[in-house]
């Protein structure tokens, strides 16, 4: 045991005694970064000072920091993958990846890990790539800090931002994503967190999430995306104080969830989404201290939905609150804020006294008739709310909020 | 000048013109006469253009009046009830009429009857506001106003007092002389007396004559209009 | 004819229900747009006023006005005027005395707090509808004699137009609902001028994602410059066909 020991730390110290560091760019010791990491060891620093590299495919194999120094620019000419990191223990950092190769074949991306762990990304510009970082079987990384832009008109012919296949224990921290097809990607990902993240104004969705278990994502900001935020397929995992804002048209959501499980919904914000959430064939969700504002649907519950406890929520100035396609409700609402309930409180407890239903008669008909959508803001439409109001009939007995609060929340 | 030509009109199932037929030329004064719902009124109606004949045709100066709008500009009518837009004053009115009809005829304004009636100091009165004299003298004023080669007046004296009556009767016969043709409504017979110089007798929707006065006065024997036509309507 | 429209417009100016209508649109754009706090669901609250109190009193203030001035027709069909003139006189008078409130009541209000596209869309569709119910209270005056009865046949058509219609939608919407009517249901709407102004406005809006959400079809035909340019020309037609016939019957009727 205490030779291990002193093989160990001696092995350290001599690592970190032949630790060097090597300097790349015009009137250094390299003029490429290939060469310089031809001739490292790991452990080694390569330090790349400002300047356009075409380095083709970098590919790095040994465990070294490759440090940008005032953002060098690394060129993929539209035809390489920039940077592919094949060895643990990388650190990229700081560089300006532009231009990777664009296939329908191949996965290109900015910066590619294969099949490695410990791999850091951080503080890095991308602009015009194909896919932006691409983890494929990565473990215990972190991608921080990166701003990551394309400029993609069509899906088909852009990656996502940060794309995660088949990876664990991963970090996506405060990176700023827009104009991919998906903003994050996880697929087969456990263990992992999304944490502070901007993604916007990306084709389809702001993240893209499936087949992915217990991860979490938190305080990210997804906004003006094509299609919102998708959560698919997946079980325990967290969404706390996310921002899903601006997600309109004619198939967006501010999140969708289909055949998730025993998760929790905290603290977010759905701000002017054509549907705040979309849930279908989903399960055990708690939903508590949302906001729900001014978007289409506040959220549309299918009725493959059940146990979703929805409480403490307010919701403001949707112009249908929840929608549902079934009358069967298996799911529970209870003291959230509706600024449409125009009940009373007589024994002031805060609480209406009468029940709220959150579906109203023409977001009934309209699932039920979708072309019903063409008498939209009519008159007819108005007084049928009305009536139903009066004279619950067509709208779901049991949906209702039994305690709805008489005040918003301060969330 | 006026020509009517088989003119009938129905009311519903009632024949408010039937087959009507007659001819009215310059210089002449003519009454129309017959009892209430002979369609009298029906008749001016129709030579107006306010009502459209079913069948048959009325020809002014030798043309087709259907389809036809500028012939009215040599008429003056005064109808039987005048009623004008209720908020405008006397002056509005007359000012609107004249500048509705100055485009189609520059002629010299005849303001005779305004002064003779003594409308000016009314002029700021409103339409609602004035008494059914009043408004005949409005109606009066703007039927010659514009010096109409052809004069309507249905039942032009009603409601108009004594004086008036007379002044308005004077300026008729002013304006036969002057070679106008004149087509008067009235059930006060004895007034026509001295302004008429023909009698078309209408009963029904049908003419039953249409003659002098000087031969009506030969046929019944008498001299005044009112007897004459008492002695028709007995005959009958 | 000019002159016969300016004494039709001095006359309805006069009128204190008109300035009664324009000072109560003003007022009400203006305190929907103050009290709510953003202007998109002022805009809304407009959409209300535009859809259902522009038709109203268009329709109404208009078939009353035209039996108000029998006396006047009458006074004028009597003098060297064509009663095509008379009663287009009428027409328009009405017509741009309606889109006069419309657009001082509603259309500064819009100006001052929401004066872009939707806003233009919205004052446009506004004045459109007023012409468009001018019309058809002139259809149904001049069909009616009696004047209680061509109230009744005004506040009808509004109601019909307003309401029954769209019920009517929705019950052919069920009875068919398993058919594609999607399309069906565009070439409907144009048989309804409110319809086709409230989807018109919407699909300026940001709530036409809510419409494109259940079936493109109308955001497909509405939003493209044909399917625009085609909606205007059934609007106008909306607003022509019915004072043309008006004006056939109105050539022929007797007073």
């Amino acid at each position: 045991m205490r030779n291990l020991l002193c093989i160990l730390c001696v092995s350290f110290f001599s690592y970190a005694a032949n630790a060097r560091v090597i300097t790349v760019g015009k009137n250094k010791s390299y003029t490429t970064i290939t060469e310089a990491i031809q001739r490292s060891a790991g452990g080694d620093t390569i330090k790349v000072f400002s300047g356009i590299y075409h380095e083709k495919n970098l590919v790095i194999n040994k465990p070294i920091v490759l440090m940008g120094i005032d953002y060098p620019v690394l060129d993929g000419e539209h035809r390489y993958e920039n940077i592919s990191i094949k060895s643990p223990g990388v650190t990229v950092q700081g560089c300006k990846v532009i231009q990777s190769g664009v296939s329908s074949m191949e996965d290109f991306a900015g910066i590619k890990i294969y099949n490695t762990h410990d791999v850091i990304i951080k503080d890095n510009i991308l602009e015009d790539t194909f896919f932006g970082i691409y983890s494929q079987y990565g473990t215990n990384c972190t991608i921080q800090n990166n701003r990551i832009s394309a400029y993609g008109k069509e899906e088909q012919q852009s990656g996502n931002g940060i794309h995660c296949w088949k990876s664990d224990s991963m970090r996506i921290i405060a990176n700023k994503i827009t104009g991919h097809r998906d903003g994050i990607y996880f697929e087969f990902v456990t263990h992992s967190i999304i944490w502070r993240n901007t993604s916007e104004k990306n084709l389809r969705y702001g993240l893209h999430f499936m087949f992915s278990s217990n991860d979490a994502y938190i305080t990210n900001i997804f906004r003006n995306n094509g299609a919102g935020v998708a959560v698919m397929f997946s079980h325990d995992v967290k969404m706390f104080h996310n921002y899903f804002e601006e997600n309109w048209g004619d198939a967006a959501y501010g999140l969708l969830l289909k055949e998730i499980s025993d998760s929790y919904i905290e603290n977010n914000r759905f701000v002017k989404n054509t549907i705040g959430i979309f849930m279908e064939g989903t399960s055990r969700i708690e939903m508590n201290n949302n906001v729900f504002e001014r978007n289409g649907w506040g959220m549309k519950v299918q009725a493959s939905c059940m146990d979703i406890t929805v409480t403490a929520n307010n919701f403001i100035g949707n112009t249908f609150d929840i929608g549902t396609n079934g009358s069967l409700v298996l799911n529970t609402f209870n003291g959230n804020y509706w600024d449409k309930y125009d009940g009373y409180d007589l024994n002031k407890d805060q609480k209406g006294d009468v029940p709220y239903r959150p579906v109203s008669m023409y977001s009934v008909i309209v699932e039920k008739n979708p072309p019903a959508m063409m008498l939209f803001r009519s008159f007819i439409t108005t007084l049928l709310d009305k009536t139903e109001k009066v004279l619950p009939s067509l709208t779901p007995e049991n949906f209702k909020d039994i305690a709805p609060l008489m005040k918003p929340l301060r969330l | 000048m006026i020509i009517a030509n088989n003119v009938s009109k129905k009311f519903g199932s009632l024949f408010a013109l039937n087959d009507f037929s007659v001819t009215c030329n310059k210089g002449e004064c003519i009454a129309l006469i017959g009892p209430n719902g002979s369609g009298k009124t029906t008749f001016i109606k129709t030579i107006l253009g306010m009502v459209v004949c079913d069948s048959g045709f009325i020809t002014f100066n030798g043309s087709n009046i259907k389809n036809d709008w500028q012939y009215r500009s040599r008429i003056g009518y005064m109808p039987q009830i005048g009623r004008y837009p209720e908020n405008m004053t006397i002056g509005q009115v007359l000012d609107m009429m004249k500048d509705i009809r100055k485009s189609a005829q520059q002629q010299i304004l005849d303001e005779d009857l305004i002064n003779l009636f003594n409308l000016k100091p009314l002029m700021n009165k409103r339409m609602r506001t004035l008494s059914g004299g009043t408004r005949q003298k409005v109606s009066a004023a703007l039927a010659f106003l514009f010096n109409p080669e052809v004069l309507i007046l249905d039942e032009p004296t009603a409601g108009l007092d004594p004086v008036s009556s007379e002044i308005l009767k004077e300026k008729i016969i002013a304006e036969k002389q002057k070679g106008k043709l004149v087509l008067i409504t009235s059930h006060i017979l004895s007034e026509l007396d001295d302004l008429v110089t023909q009698v078309i007798y209408m009963q029904d929707g049908i003419l039953c004559f249409h003659k002098t006065i000087s031969q009506l006065t030969e046929d019944t024997g008498q001299a005044k209009l009112a007897k004459a036509i008492a002695h028709v309507m007995q005959k009958q | 004819m000019k002159k016969v429209i300016k004494y039709v417009i001095i006359d309805i100016l006069r009128n204190k229900i008109m300035l009664a209508y324009t000072l109560f649109l003003l007022v009400l754009s203006l305190s929907i747009f103050s009290l709510e706090d953003n202007s998109a669901k002022g805009l809304l609250g407009l959409l209300n006023i535009i859809l259902i109190i522009v038709p109203l009193v268009s329709i109404i203030f208009s078939t009353i006005y035209i039996y108000n001035s029998a006396e006047f027709i009458e006074l004028l069909v009597s003098q060297p005027l064509q009663r095509k003139t008379i009663w287009m006189s009428l027409f328009t008078g009405l017509a741009s005395s309606m889109s006069l409130a419309f657009l001082v009541g509603a259309g500064i209000p819009v100006l001052i707090y929401q004066a872009d596209i939707t806003g233009f869309m919205m004052i446009l569709i506004g004045v459109i509808l007023s012409v468009v119910f001018v019309s058809i209270a002139l259809l149904a005056a001049v069909k009616t004699r009696d004047k209680a009865k061509g109230i009744g046949v005004a506040i009808l058509l509004w109601l019909y137009f307003s309401l029954l219609f769209d019920g009517f939608v929705l019950f052919l919407l069920f009875q068919f609902s398993d058919y594609p009517v999607e399309k069906l249901m565009v070439a409907v709407s144009m048989l309804n001028p409110l319809d086709l102004g409230r989807i018109m406005i919407l699909l300026k809006m940001d709530v036409s994602a809510l419409m494109g959400y259940t079936g493109a079809v109308f955001k497909d035909f509405f939003g493209t410059q044909a399917g625009m340019g085609l909606s205007f020309f059934v609007l106008l037609l909306w607003a022509v066909v019915p004072v043309w016939l008006s004006i056939r019957r109105f050539k022929h009727k007797d007073l």
